[in-house]
């Protein structure tokens, strides 16, 4: 049974009409697939059928040991979204991007497609100073209306810098990741291991803790 | 396994033009701010809709039965209804924005944005809704995003199989147990009222949970304890008597809410709860400037209600534009 009805499948449609570039859902999963993998892999499947610029590639974790490597990916279900040309922007989602978050995977999309990250001037040249490279966890849950923010910008921050990578984390889906970070409320984010905050901030105060991260 | 819904939302903070005088500005999008857009388009005002999001405090409740022409919809659903529909009409949409703070100039009115940003404004409608009000009891403001949780709908996922305590025994309260009996171990309900102010309906679905449910009404909390995260909470009976001490990880603080008026502050009437003053042509004490919804002060807050107010204030808003035409 499809995953998206009529009705969404229009309006996704809609938001990706005219994608400016090619983009690429690399889905890894297993044969005897986790919770929400074969969701995940349906969801990749089901867009690239709404879009002819969408391309769709599963991967097994342990079969496809050695291209799970060079994404990072660790756990699963995991979709990464590459651009024109495979590019990888360092954009990931763990777990999947139902609920709120399917609006996260489309923006993904889209910037991927064009790979214009939208983010202001200021933080544009903001992040051309950073100097060390950052990763991005941004923890969620698929009824929080506040996570995209959250989620979407660490994206862009992600398309911006080439020492940035961003994942979006479905916190219920891997509790002992969640407890490590101690996440008790969405969206947490932690940037390499070490500055974490909760709430979606706004574009220059998340900045700038991105760049304490990375100094 | 829950079943997965998928929503599509709008780009996140596109499309406002600074220093374009706007017909209106519409600050807010819940239900009252999105009403209030789909009737100014409808005038074919040159309108903008600034908003932190969209859906507002309907986000965040599970369960509507009481919005007419659904007998159920979840909040979320809803919101994107809403939504769908205003996105019918060619008006700007700036979501991800906080406006900060309003004021006169000229003959127009200036709006900022907590990123700096300056839209003007020939007229403008406050429809900022309402925002959780906290305990203020010790280890509180320590511990939020620590075990201390304003949004029972977005965090609860994060409590599966632990115990927790939800503060408030009224609607907002009882739709936290609600979500919660799926998801938590055990759930403390505790408040200062002798019993549930919630519709009969929310009570007898806690009810029939059973002993999963344990309530200390007529108490009051004193503290919430925990260093690194919350391990507990000690609460008293009203009036006077021993202390209880409840070991949870998760404290739901949902006692009702306070009117996101700041913007507002200095500049129209408020009343002493913080809401702003409105006539019933939901014209505030400055010309020019209407609102509606929670925060102002009119009575019962309810997604219908809003809606009917954003309305009111839309078609108060041109006739005011008409009028400055003359």
């Amino acid at each position: 049974m499809a995953l998206l009805d009529d009705h969404v499948r229009e309006e996704v449609k809609r938001e990706l009409a005219g994608l400016p570039g090619a983009v690429k859902l690399l889905v890894f999963t297993q044969e005897f697939e986790c919770d929400y993998c074969a969701e995940t892999r349906s969801l990749a499947e089901e867009l690239s059928e709404l879009s002819d610029r969408i391309e769709v590639e599963v991967h097994d974790l342990l079969g496809s040991k050695a291209v799970a490597e060079v994404y990072g990916i660790d756990k699963i279900p995991a979709i990464v979204v590459l651009g024109e040309g495979d590019r990888d922007y360092g954009i990931r989602f763990f777990g999947v991007p139902a609920g709120y978050e399917f609006s996260s995977l489309l923006e993904a999309i889209k910037m991927a497609a064009s790979g214009d990250s939208g983010l202001s001037p200021e933080a544009k040249e903001a992040l051309a100073g950073l100097k060390n490279p950052v990763h991005i966890q941004v923890f969620v849950t698929l009824t929080c209306p506040y996570c995209p923010m959250a989620v979407q910008l660490a994206h862009r921050c992600a398309v911006e810098s080439e020492l940035v990578r961003a994942d979006m984390i479905e916190a219920s889906e891997f509790p002992h990741l969640a407890n490590r970070h101690g996440v008790y409320a969405v969206p947490k984010v932690v940037m390499n291991e070490r500055v974490s905050f909760e709430g979606a901030l706004p574009e220059k105060a998340f900045v700038d803790y991105l760049l304490a991260a990375g100094s | 396994m829950a079943e997965l819904k998928f929503l599509v939302a709008p780009e996140i903070g596109k499309a406002l033009k600074e220093d374009h005088p706007y017909d209106l500005v519409i600050v807010g999008a819940g239900p009252a701010g999105l009403t209030a857009a789909v009737y100014a388009a409808r005038k074919k005002l040159d309108t903008l809709l600034i908003s932190k999001d969209i859906g507002g405090q309907t986000l965040l409740t599970s369960d509507i039965e009481n919005y007419m022409g659904y007998h159920y919809i979840s909040g979320k659903e809803l919101a994107a209804k809403f939504e769908e529909q205003v996105k019918k009409y060619p008006i700007d949409i700036a979501v991800g924005e906080e406006v900060v703070s309003l004021s006169k100039e000229g003959d127009d009115f200036l709006l900022t944005t907590a990123g700096g940003k300056r839209v003007v404004a020939r007229s403008v409608i406050v429809a900022t809704g309402k925002r959780s009000r906290p305990l203020n009891v010790p280890g509180e403001r320590e511990l939020v995003g620590r075990g201390v949780s304003y949004c029972a709908v977005c965090d609860a996922p994060l409590f599966a199989g632990k115990d927790v305590v939800v503060i408030g025994a009224g609607n907002s309260g009882a739709t936290a147990v609600v979500d919660l009996i799926k998801i938590a171990n055990r759930i403390y309900v505790v408040d200062i009222m002798p019993g549930w102010r919630a519709d009969p309906v929310l009570v007898e679905r806690i009810a029939a949970a059973g002993e999963k449910v344990e309530t200390f009404f007529a108490h009051e909390v004193v503290r919430i304890l925990g260093d690194e995260r919350v391990e507990g909470i000690v609460i008293r009976p009203r009036g006077g008597g021993e202390e209880v001490e409840l070991k949870v990880q998760g404290v739901f603080i949902e006692i009702g809410l306070i009117p996101n008026s700041d913007l507002a502050k200095g500049f129209l009437e408020l009343n002493e709860a913080g809401e702003i003053v409105v006539d019933c042509r939901c014209r505030t004490s400055v010309p020019g400037v209407f609102a509606a919804g929670d925060v102002t002060d009119v009575p019962e807050k309810q997604v219908i209600i809003a809606a009917g107010e954003g309305a009111k204030a839309a078609l108060s808003a041109y006739a005011y534009l008409i009028g400055q035409r003359r």
